[in-house]
């Protein structure tokens, strides 16, 4: 197949255009793709996932009332319309601002909305750290009440300690 | 894995990293003849910060700042390199971006952005690519479970010294929603050239794609495979462990390649001859052109890969071929050329090349026998 910008070359990359909804393909060599700008595999391949992900979010939506489109995420300044348009939220918070309007659309696209991802480290140091606090106060009370007030002292250090101390490095599984 | 082959220490400055070919091209992993890479990428943005198409750019700054504080006190970071794309000419950047180092969102270099690379360049960060950060791991061959377990130790060090956004019921916010959650998107670039020639591809394509898996042509699209390198990743990021998205990539790539090798055996039963022929046509036209398009580099280079997986005695080491396709793109060639080039020149100054690299390995092979 030949280029269809200059006619010449041997067509090497190939788009895929949707315009007016029409999907029309476009056959053009390395050169034309280059000067028209419209080079890369990948980048072809994140404006699939937009386009996919903006049809979804309309065929989703148009049941809704418009009003949703006015929800805004109040620490970024996003409207849910804007992110109809571009696929992207703007900021941690939007998920929270448009909860009821991406749960679904999270299902549609993962075909499950259940959060089973690792912790983040700091987060993971300080819970298992906080635990092992929470276990030495335990023990602590326990030494006091029996009297053993010599192993209470060194629980005590180490209690202090493990609160002082800068994050430590999550525990592996 | 294995430290710097060269043994010259972490490079110093971009003109040292690009001197030197990208480790996990080295054509050493488990499967390598079929398998060229695996690649981790971990996406991740900082809990107070708005993501970066909406945040301004002295907030993208530090980003790049708190990122690099963090990377500079993270083992898996030590004697890393970092990059600024604002100080650096496009043409710097492409190089990058045909390394693979860098994604061309992170490449136009028009907002404040960056990238760390590790020592031995298979463990780098973007920043303020679509997300803050997006951590990546490339290894040689299939090995993903390796390479996730580097990727997870070098997000664990960064976590420790960055606040992730980060929510119980739904995991790593992401810019875009499709990576929401473990926020892991991991692949492998695999060569199925059999499989293309006898026509059992898309099927096979289907099957891939009905287990949950994406696959896609790295060059092309839909009937013209060129080069026949497909890349295989994980689709969805929610309700689903990174091990499990880790383990269904490995499974999946693991029955591709039965099923290539099933597909190459019945090539060298039935057509030995021709099969030996179309290898051995391509490897000439690339030992002895004068002038050839990337195109042609792409799909001869396929043919000679297939035949020196397939053990086809003579030919040059697979590493060879995977670094002629990273050198005789666009960018590689006019840097190494030192100036702009028509394209009927470059065609040239690649031939001369691919020349050179080949004459160079027969050369290495007949002192070695
Ligand atoms: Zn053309
Ligand atoms: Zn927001």
């Amino acid at each position: 197949m030949l280029c269809q910008i200059c006619g010449k070359t041997a067509a090497s990359v190939h788009f895929t255009e949707i315009h007016d909804n029409q999907m029309s393909e476009i056959h053009v060599c390395e050169r034309c793709a280059e000067e028209k700008g419209l080079h890369t595999p990948a980048r072809k391949h994140k404006f699939d996932i937009a386009d996919l992900l903006a049809g979804m979010v309309d065929s989703m939506t148009t049941t809704d009332d418009d009003r949703v489109g006015h929800v805004q995420c109040e620490r970024c300044g996003l409207l849910y319309s804007q992110f109809r348009e571009t696929g992207r939220v703007g900021c941690a918070e939007c998920y929270s601002a448009f909860k009821f309007q991406l749960r679904p659309l999270l299902r549609r696209i993962h075909g499950s909305v259940e959060c089973k991802a690792k912790r983040p480290a700091r987060d993971n140091g300080d819970v298992s750290r906080s635990r092992q606090i929470q276990r030495l106060h335990d023990e602590l009370q326990r030494l006091v009440e029996r009297e053993e007030f010599e192993r209470a002292a060194s629980v005590r250090d180490e209690i202090r300690r493990l609160q002082s101390e800068p994050p430590e490095p999550a525990e592996k599984e | 894995m294995s430290p710097d082959p060269g043994g010259l220490g972490p490079p110093r400055d971009f003109g040292e990293l690009v001197s030197r070919a990208s480790p996990w091209l080295s054509g050493d992993g488990p499967h390598g003849g079929m398998v060229l890479s695996t690649r981790i990428r971990l996406a991740r943005n900082l809990n107070n910060v708005p993501f970066t198409h909406r945040a301004r750019d002295e907030q993208l700054q530090g980003v790049v700042a708190n990122v690099a504080t963090a990377a500079r006190s993270s083992p898996s970071f030590d004697h890393s390199l970092l990059l600024q794309m604002s100080d650096m000419s496009p043409l710097e950047r492409q190089v990058l971006v045909e390394r693979h180092l860098v994604s061309h969102e992170l490449g136009d270099g028009t907002r404040p952005r960056g990238i760390v690379i590790a020592s031995d360049e298979r463990l780098s960060v973007m920043i303020n690519e679509e997300d803050h950060l997006r951590l990546q791991v490339m290894a040689p061959g299939l090995q993903p479970s390796e390479a996730w377990s580097v990727a997870d130790a070098a997000d664990d060090d960064l976590g420790q010294g960055l606040d992730y956004a980060f929510s119980d019921d739904i995991g790593y916010l992401t810019s875009c929603p499709t990576n929401a959650g473990t926020g892991l998107r991991a692949s492998v670039l695999v060569h199925l050239p059999a499989l293309v020639i006898l026509k059992d591809i898309h099927q096979v394509l289907k099957s891939v794609m009905q287990v949950g898996l994406n696959v896609r042509g790295l060059y092309g699209e839909h009937s013209d495979w060129m080069g026949n390198l497909f890349q295989v990743s994980n689709q969805t990021t929610l309700g689903v462990t990174e091990r499990d998205s880790i383990e269904s990539l490995d499974r999946v790539t693991r029955r591709i390649i039965e099923m290539e090798e099933k597909a190459r055996d019945r090539m060298l039963r039935d057509a030995r001859v021709q099969l030996e022929d179309k290898v051995w046509r391509g490897y000439g036209e690339l030992r002895y052109c004068r002038s050839i398009t990337s195109r042609e580099v792409i799909e001869r280079s396929s043919v000679v890969r297939m035949g020196i997986a397939l053990g086809l005695p003579g030919l040059c080491p697979i590493r060879v071929v995977n670094e002629l396709l990273i050198l005789t793109q666009p960018a590689h060639l006019q840097r190494a050329s030192g100036g702009e080039m028509t394209q009927a020149e470059r065609n040239v100054y690649r031939a001369g090349i691919v020349r050179e690299r080949l004459e160079a390995a027969e050369r290495d092979a007949g002192h070695a026998a």
